[in-house]
């Protein structure tokens, strides 16, 4: 039986394609009213899980529960509980906004009493409202992205998933959408997001970092970037700065170098106890350091470091 | 003329409309050789069309722009010799290999025979794809056919390279990748322009430009750009960031505030003065929070707080 808490669960989930492991092994419980970011470079298994999640394909081994239904032995059910909203696929861009919501709603089986309730609810919450009879196709970037949403939770399903619904949308725009999913995940609706970009994680609660079909991570936002780098981050600016980066891959304590933008970002053990240090090891060199610090890691570095780290383990092994 | 250039690309006035809308309204910047230049913004700022104008292959309304010295309406040709333009979906052949993309790329930019392969074994090894080069296009991953795009690009090492949102859809990993080539080919004298939607990436630029609805809003060095906003941006860290909102929200000296997933990013007129304030009220409501610090501006922090924190521009 399901626990009350979790709407979606992970047990051992395993997908296998022929000798291929796509999805190896995770574990996960995503609590009711969490927006949760599943994280991942393309192809590390995010997209087999979702199908997973939302019935479309049937596990190896190991079981999902999504919204208390087996989603081996309950397709159906569990696909009436989801909502789905990709940014990129899910609307028609020449139909009207009222006619993709009506579309959305038979695709969903909104019954015929509650039609016209659902359709003014979702114009309302995504503030199209008087835009009825626009063209979907004209829309700006950010009113389409709420009408996907709008579309998504017609039937009111208690768990969403998104997949990356806010790329290269302007940040206004992005800040309001994440107000809607906020809002919704208040009411107790479960938030399921995928992506690979970091703009979008920072608005989730919880992420996991899955890497070649398993879990390399998992915490908050916060969390990940304090603890789940290998090593810190110094920021030199430095001149000339291409000399200094390959200088300064050999210095004893630098386990990664590289250009950022007017500067040189390297990842060291200890960023106090080494700035003293590769100040004098630049000035050895005949290179000049203008200005020097330690930087907090982005989510980008955090995500860069951990698969990288899983990279060279993974040849270790070969 | 040509050996001593100094800006690589300029570009002064360029307007472009299309009915109903201005795309490119009066854009003017220059890139210097070896410079990477960001042209940035959102969906629908103008990028694309900036980029076409400049590739020669679309003509402004107003405005003139030089690639390499060449005027790119009055001398197209000489200015398409000189540069190179991947546009969003560059023209690979699925059902060609790399090696046999890379070699008709060569022949149709006319890369002479002699020093055909070094150029390309290069260009390869830099992009890390020199295994891959019997694999047909078509089986590559979208961070690799990024990477192959670019390797077609440059087989003619164009002086000026105009790349239009080359890493959407590419993870971090074949991002930093990407990124590391266009470093090297920096170093070596080229110039390059190209776009992003993705405004963190700004920050690698050496010079970016913002856009917004076909305008510039700024120009400058990233670094610049951040020492140049006035406001301070806080960091508020709690496992309930809802309930420091509803405490917050309307607190004094607030330009703008977001909820993210582990708690609020707030731009405040005078960070000194408002952390301890923010302390006391949080305090006094009883709402438990990890920290308050006051951290970095982000290019999007900038760019919010130029085109206004109220509704979307459309809305």
């Amino acid at each position: 039986m399901p626990e009350q808490n979790d709407s979606v669960v992970m047990e051992n989930l395993v997908k296998r394609f022929g000798d291929f492991v796509a999805v190896d092994g995770l574990n996960l419980e995503i609590r009711k009213g969490e927006v949760f970011g599943f994280l991942g470079p393309n192809g590390a298994g995010k997209s087999t899980t979702i199908r997973m999640l939302c019935g479309l394909l049937k596990p190896t081994s190991g079981r999902a529960q999504v919204a208390g239904y087996d989603v081996a032995r309950e397709p159906e059910a569990v696909r009436q509980n989801i909502g789905y909203m990709s940014q990129k696929f899910s609307l028609y861009n020449d139909l009207t906004v009222m006619e993709n919501l009506r579309l959305f709603a038979g695709l969903y089986s909104v019954p015929s009493n509650q039609l016209k309730e659902r359709i003014e609810w979702a114009l309302a919450m995504a503030n199209l409202k008087g835009q009825e009879n626009l063209i979907t196709g004209t829309l700006p970037g950010g009113w389409k992205q709420r009408l996907a949403l709008g579309c998504a939770v017609l039937h009111k399903p208690p768990i969403l998933f998104l997949d990356e619904p806010t790329s290269g949308v302007d940040p206004i725009s992005r800040r309001q959408f994440w107000d809607l999913i906020h809002q919704m995940a208040k009411e107790g609706v479960t938030v399921f997001m995928t992506t690979h970009y970091m703009e979008e994680a920072e608005y989730c609660n919880r992420l996991a970092l899955i890497f070649r079909g398993k879990m390399v991570a998992l915490g908050t936002p916060s969390e990940l970037k304090r603890d789940s780098m290998k090593g810190e981050l110094l920021l030199i600016e430095c001149e000339p700065l291409g000399k200094a980066v390959e200088a300064s891959q050999s210095a004893p304590e630098v386990m990664d170098a590289a250009v950022f933008g007017n500067a040189m970002h390297l990842v060291v053990p200890d960023a106090d106890a080494a700035m003293p240090r590769m100040e004098k090891f630049l000035a050895d060199r005949g290179i000049s350091v203008t200005h020097i610090e330690k930087i907090r890691p982005s989510l980008e570095d955090v995500f860069v470091s951990l698969t990288t780290a899983s990279d060279s383990a993974e040849e270790r092994k070969l | 003329m040509t050996d001593q250039l100094k800006c690589a690309i300029e570009a002064e006035g360029l307007t472009k409309s299309f009915p109903g809308v201005r795309a490119v309204d009066a854009l003017g910047f220059d890139v210097d050789a070896g410079e990477i230049f960001g042209l940035v913004g959102p969906d629908g700022a103008g990028k694309t069309t900036a980029l076409r104008m400049l590739a020669g292959i679309m003509p402004p309304d107003a405005g003139k722009a030089t690639v390499a010295g060449f005027d790119v309406v009055r001398n197209p040709e000489g200015a398409k010799h000189a540069l190179s333009y991947m546009p969003q979906r560059f023209g690979l052949y699925e059902d060609l290999t790399v090696d046999e993309n890379i070699r008709f790329y060569a022949d149709l930019f006319g890369v002479k025979r002699a020093g055909r392969k070094e150029r390309s074994a290069e260009l390869l090894e830099a992009a890390g794809m020199s295994e891959f080069r019997k694999r047909l296009a078509g089986k590559l991953s979208g961070g690799m056919k990024q990477k192959l795009g670019l390797v077609c690009a440059l087989i003619h090492r164009p002086k000026v390279i105009l790349l239009d949102e080359p890493t959407t859809g590419v993870d971090p990993v074949s991002r930093r990748d990407f990124w590391r080539i266009l470093y090297e080919l920096a170093a070596e004298g080229v110039a390059i322009l190209t776009s992003t939607a993705y405004l963190d990436e700004a920050e690698r630029c050496h010079r970016v430009a913002l856009l917004h609805q076909g305008k510039l809003l700024f120009c400058d060095t990233p670094a610049n750009l951040k020492a140049g906003m006035r406001k301070g941006v806080l960091s508020v860290t709690s496992p309930d960031p809802r309930s420091l909102r509803s405490v917050l929200e309307h607190a004094e000296g607030i330009s703008s505030l977001v909820l993210t997933g582990d708690g609020l990013h707030v731009v405040v007129d005078d960070a000194a003065r408002r952390i301890p304030e923010f302390e006391a009220r949080l305090k006094s409501a009883n709402v438990h929070y990890d920290a308050i610090q006051q951290v970095a501006p982000t290019i999007e922090d900038l760019f919010v707080d130029a085109v206004g924190s109220g509704a979307s521009p459309h809305a």
